[in-house]
């Protein structure tokens, strides 16, 4: 009798402060979950930056080809071989991006988001800042028949699209970003290995972060 | 004990207003729809949780057209900030406590 007057009280004051502080745990947590949703886009597709990779990867086999089957030896602006080189690399590009968006959307409906979202609306325009001025640069180069630095451009550019896009999406775009950046830089002393250094860029590497991000954040779900 | 428990903000004491908070930390503003959608949460209990924080001036409300269509944004006040980065650590100490 007299045991259980004390320990009443002890159980009921023991039990009041679990709730409680399961209760700021929870706080704790909303609070970092509603941070990170509503500053990052986090719906991006693992599995898009695979088969980005593996068309990268088709689209340097068939511009190897094309430059293999060029009796001429070298390529100009206006031979045919320049032509369906720029053709194939303008499809892996439409193609590449298609998917993404394509399996991006369907990613965010599954989790419950708008695709099209402030976070989206962000992760885009500090995406294309660096890209649109190296897509510019590339065609400038192009024009002066500076073909050599195309490929290190390119890469060097899309590196520092995706670091400076990885603040407002998932942490791993940065570490893409940094690995393309510096094979661009590495691309620049070896000029003559251009289209290897590009299928290494936008084919390997995309295929290699890709599958991390998928097996890190789209299996889970 | 008694001082950390003073410190945990009654104005923040709830799902949303938690919610509103941190968002409008790591974001400059926020529209009432980005708002919306990030919470889950209803028109009117929106507007009312924001009105309360408001009140607190622990956020600023700015009302305009963009086009025809009447756009609400919301900032979080430097006191608001100050307040709400006092609450968690009140939150992390308390956690740390037990």
């Amino acid at each position: 009798m007299f045991c259980q007057k004390n320990v009443l009280p002890l159980l009921c004051h023991s039990k009041y402060f679990y709730m409680e502080e399961k209760n700021y745990l929870q706080d704790i947590s909303d609070i970092k979950n509603m941070m990170n949703r509503s500053s990052q886009f986090i719906s991006l597709s693992g599995l898009s930056g695979v088969l980005a990779g593996v068309y990268g990867l088709i689209g340097a086999y068939v511009a190897n080809a094309l430059i293999a089957k060029n009796e001429s030896g070298y390529v100009t602006l206006e031979s045919a071989t320049f032509k369906a080189i720029a053709a194939t690399a303008a499809i892996v590009l439409l193609l590449s991006v298609a998917t993404a968006f394509i399996m991006t959307a369907y990613k965010a409906r599954r989790q419950g988001e708008k695709v099209w979202n402030s976070t989206a609306r962000r992760l885009m325009v500090n995406f294309l800042i660096p890209l649109v001025t190296g897509g510019v640069f590339a065609l400038l180069l192009l024009r002066d028949e500076m073909y050599g630095m195309i490929a290190p451009v390119t890469l060097i550019f899309y590196g520092l699209a995706c670091v400076n896009a990885s603040k407002y999406t998932l942490r791993d775009v940065r570490y893409l970003g940094i690995t393309v950046v510096i094979l661009g830089l590495v691309a620049t002393a070896f000029l003559a290995y251009g289209l290897e250094f590009w299928a290494l860029g936008f084919g390997v590497c995309h295929i290699i972060y890709g599958s991390i991000m998928y097996f890190k954040y789209d299996r889970k779900n | 004990m008694k001082n950390i428990i003073q410190n945990i903000n009654k104005a923040f004491d709830h799902r949303i207003r938690l919610g509103i908070m941190s968002i409008l930390m790591v974001n400059e503003s926020a529209d009432f729809n980005t708002l919306k959608e990030l919470l889950g949460v209803t028109d009117g209990n929106l507007a009312s949780h924001a009105k309360a924080l408001e009140a607190e001036n622990y956020i600023a409300i700015e009302k305009q057209f963009i086009g025809k269509k009447p756009n609400t944004s919301y900032k979080a006040t430097n006191i608001g900030k100050q307040a709400f980065r006092k609450h968690i650590e009140a939150l992390e100490k308390l956690i740390a406590k037990s």
